[in-house]
């Protein structure tokens, strides 16, 4: 006879099940009975943060950087809403979360009973499935469910949400080997004849243009999107999720595009005449105004995995649904059995193009200045690094430097909250990043104000030791708000002033990390390399720069762009 | 869709979220105790309507979205009035109700109650024939809809 265990037990063995090496969480009263599961075994281990959010960003880092389910472990109440910002951060960029949370006894809810909020319609709208569970014995089968929605189809954050009563209450424990939904069928393989059409229209192109985003990240697309660049000799631009994707050392590879990508990305986008979008959405972010986008002629090729990110703002001649990386390796094996190349004399006029616009030099900057420049930090943090570190970001101008100077090679090693834009979510993220990734070099970089957002984890970071390098670029302002300021509010910097900052160094210090202050450019390379050397502390470096840099090229919200504003 | 609790709050949720709009919704489950069915009444361009369905399609417990106007289709709205019955009127109302094929199904001395079936137009015009001044009260489900003849719906 098979005995019966509690619904905090199965939750628990769910997880072994499911190969989770950890949980990032935050103890409360509605979860007692799981944690008191956690604390009788160690396979799951148990990581815990200072604040739910958090918890919520380390298991996206984790996720991000691993391609593997990153989960968290939340209370009823303000565990959840405190949850809810990572959570919708998740839900933005796709990234495959599993978020349990307590919820209060079955008997209580709707009677406004301590730490009642309602999860599953306060999280709806940010995530990509949710579940109560009222009923102990479809508890095994609803994470069961929770992991396979969360990983498969266009990936997102599933919550599931347990009553203390049912985490109480014993039943039989089967975990089901596999799910079918009849309602949830996601599609992998693209249509036969709508590649078909697209290789035509990928060899007839005199003027391509390989745009990728988060999607060849995803799923795992990023050699099978090199092979295709390569073979067919076309430009790529990634987008802010999409970096990795194509090695950015690579001459085919013209920077990222949109509102602060560069000139010849841009300019390539606008007046190309085949764009294949693999994996990417044409967001406001990255094309702008779609009216002005579609003034110019082109055939859209759109591989995406969700149909409803097709036709949604650009409308698109060749759609195929389907997974990156299964549509990709169809699409190369159709072109290398066609005869036909591309044409070669109409691309090599194509690259001539591009070239002169890459003249243009669209990311310069004063590289002679004395006072320290943000970019040469990052350009510093790229040589030091050998651009084999791990990068996570905030959210503003220290993000868009990040993703400009630092030249990703390899996928999942930038972690940034693109579609949210999450101040805070950069040393939680890191967190997670360094978990999935022991020994690698993880680097967060940051603002004053980002960092202020979930500052708290600097203890969680002494606790279980990680050695991050936090790479503070202290400009004393909100410095995408003042750019936006200075640019469209005449010069008018409401609230966007940093006043009263910690001392970044003595904070540090006393949350047990080593804290450096570099406020000389000839310093910044040398600092680096100190921190980088120190491989088993935390770094925390305030690096005091140019307060009045901003972010070039800038496509301004709602113009074109080939509408940039350039230095 | 299945027949689960918060499966309706996921769609009309859905319509808040994206800014679409609901002119009518009907759900009920169906033969099979696990589904139910859902009418949704929205309006929108070609390229809203091709962006809802692809939403709805994407929620996890919507089985099968079919939009019945892009072929034959037969649709069935339910309303019941209440209107002010007294003296010559009676008969008036009684005679209107027939003409539109409605029924009396509640009288009182001073009121009648008017079942009514059909196109929503069908009750519109319905509202409009009537004496405003009468009309006590009107409740309408919104509509129901299947496909004509050989045109079936099935999981």
């Amino acid at each position: 006879m098979s005995t019966e265990l509690t619904g905090a037990e199965i939750a628990v063995r769910c997880l072994q099940k499911e190969g989770v090496d950890y949980i990032f969480g935050y103890p409360g009263g509605a979860v007692l009975f799981i944690y008191d599961e956690l604390f009788k075994q160690d396979k799951v281990k148990h990581v815990l943060v200072r604040h739910e959010q958090a918890a919520v960003h380390a298991a996206d880092g984790y996720a991000r950087s691993s391609n593997k389910v990153g989960v968290a472990l939340v209370t009823s109440g303000p565990g959840v809403t405190n949850a809810v910002t990572g959570i919708a951060t998740a839900y933005m960029d796709s990234i495959p979360l599993v978020i349990i949370s307590g919820q209060v006894p079955t008997h209580a809810i709707g009677l406004d009973a301590f730490q009642e909020v309602d999860t599953v319609g306060i999280t709806r709208p940010c995530v990509k499935h949710n579940f109560l569970v009222k009923d102990i014995t479809e508890l095994a089968a609803t994470i069961k469910k929770a992991f396979y929605i969360a990983s498969t189809g266009r990936p997102g954050p599933v919550l599931v949400d347990i009553p203390k009563d049912v985490s109480q209450q014993k039943t039989e424990f089967d975990y089901p080997a596999s799910v079918t939904m009849r309602s949830y069928n996601p599609v992998t393989r693209g249509h036969a004849g709508q590649i078909r059409k697209a290789v035509q229209l990928i060899l007839e192109a005199k003027r391509p243009m390989i745009y990728a985003g988060g999607g060849v990240i995803l799923s795992d697309a990023a050699a099978q999107l090199t092979d295709l660049v390569r073979m067919l000799g076309f430009p790529c631009t990634n987008t802010l999720m999409g970096l990795g994707g194509y090695p950015a050392t690579d001459k085919q590879f013209v920077g990222m595009l949109g509102m602060h990508g560069t000139y010849e990305a841009n300019m390539a986008m606008q007046h190309c005449d085949v764009l294949v979008a693999v994996g990417a959405r044409f967001d406001d972010r990255v094309i702008g105004n779609p009216k002005h986008f579609s003034n110019e002629d082109r055939k859209i090729i759109h591989i995406d995995i969700d149909p409803s990110s097709i036709s949604k703002r650009v409308k698109v001649d060749i759609p195929i649904v389907g997974n990156v990386s299964d549509v990709l390796d169809e699409l190369i094996k159709l072109i290398r059995a066609r005869k036909e190349k591309p044409d070669r004399v109409a691309l090599d006029a194509w690259w001539t193009q591009i070239d002169l616009w890459r003249a243009r030099d669209c990311l310069k900057y004063d590289r002679a200045s004395s006072i320290i420049k943000p970019q040469m930090v990052v350009e510093k943090l790229y040589e030091v690094t050998g651009g084999n570190a791990f990068i996570t970001s905030d959210v503003g101008q220290h993000q868009m430097w990040a993703a400009q100077f630092y030249k990703f090679d390899l996928p999942r090693r930038w972690i940034n909250s693109g579609g949210l834009g999450t101040m805070g979510f950069g040393l939680p993220a890191a967190m997670g990043v360094q978990f999935a990734n022991p020994g690698e070099m993880v680097a967060c970089v940051t603002g004053e104000a980002s960092i202020q957002m979930c500052i708290q984890e600097l203890s969680t970071c002494k606790q279980y030791n990680l050695p991050l390098k936090i790479i503070n670029l202290n400009n004393r302002y909100m410095g995408m708000v003042r750019q936006w300021q200075q640019f469209f509010h005449g010069n008018r910097y409401a609230e966007s002033y940093m006043d009263a900052l910690p001392n970044f160094v003595k904070l540090a210090e006393s949350y047990g990390h080593v804290g450096m202050q570099i406020d000389q450019p000839g310093d910044v390379e040398s600092a680096l390399q100190e921190a980088f050397k120190l491989k088993d502390r935390l770094v925390f470096m305030d690096f005091i720069t140019d307060q009045t840099e901003n972010v070039f090229p800038m496509v301004p919200g709602g113009k074109g762009l080939s509408e940039m504003i350039l230095v | 869709m299945e027949n689960e609790a918060g499966a309706l709050s996921r769609v009309a949720g859905l319509f808040s979220s994206r800014g679409y709009n609901i002119e009518s919704l009907t759900v009920a489950a169906t033969e099979d105790p696990t589904l139910s069915r859902m009418t949704l009444v929205t309006a929108g361009s070609d390229d809203v309507v091709e962006q809802i369905t692809k939403q709805l399609n994407k929620l996890i417990e919507v089985v099968k979205v079919v939009d019945l106007s892009e072929g034959d289709h037969i649709e069935r709205e339910l309303m019941l009035m209440k209107v002010r019955a007294v003296g010559k009127d009676r008969d008036e109302i009684k005679r209107m109700a027939d003409i539109f094929r409605g029924r009396i199904i509640d009288v009182t001395d001073k009121s009648y109650t008017i079942e009514l079936t059909g196109t929503g137009s069908k009750l519109d015009a319905f509202l409009e024939a009537m004496e405003r001044g009468a009309i006590l009260e009107t409740v309408r489900t919104g509509a129901s809809g299947i496909g004509r003849g050989e045109r079936i719906l099935k999981v």
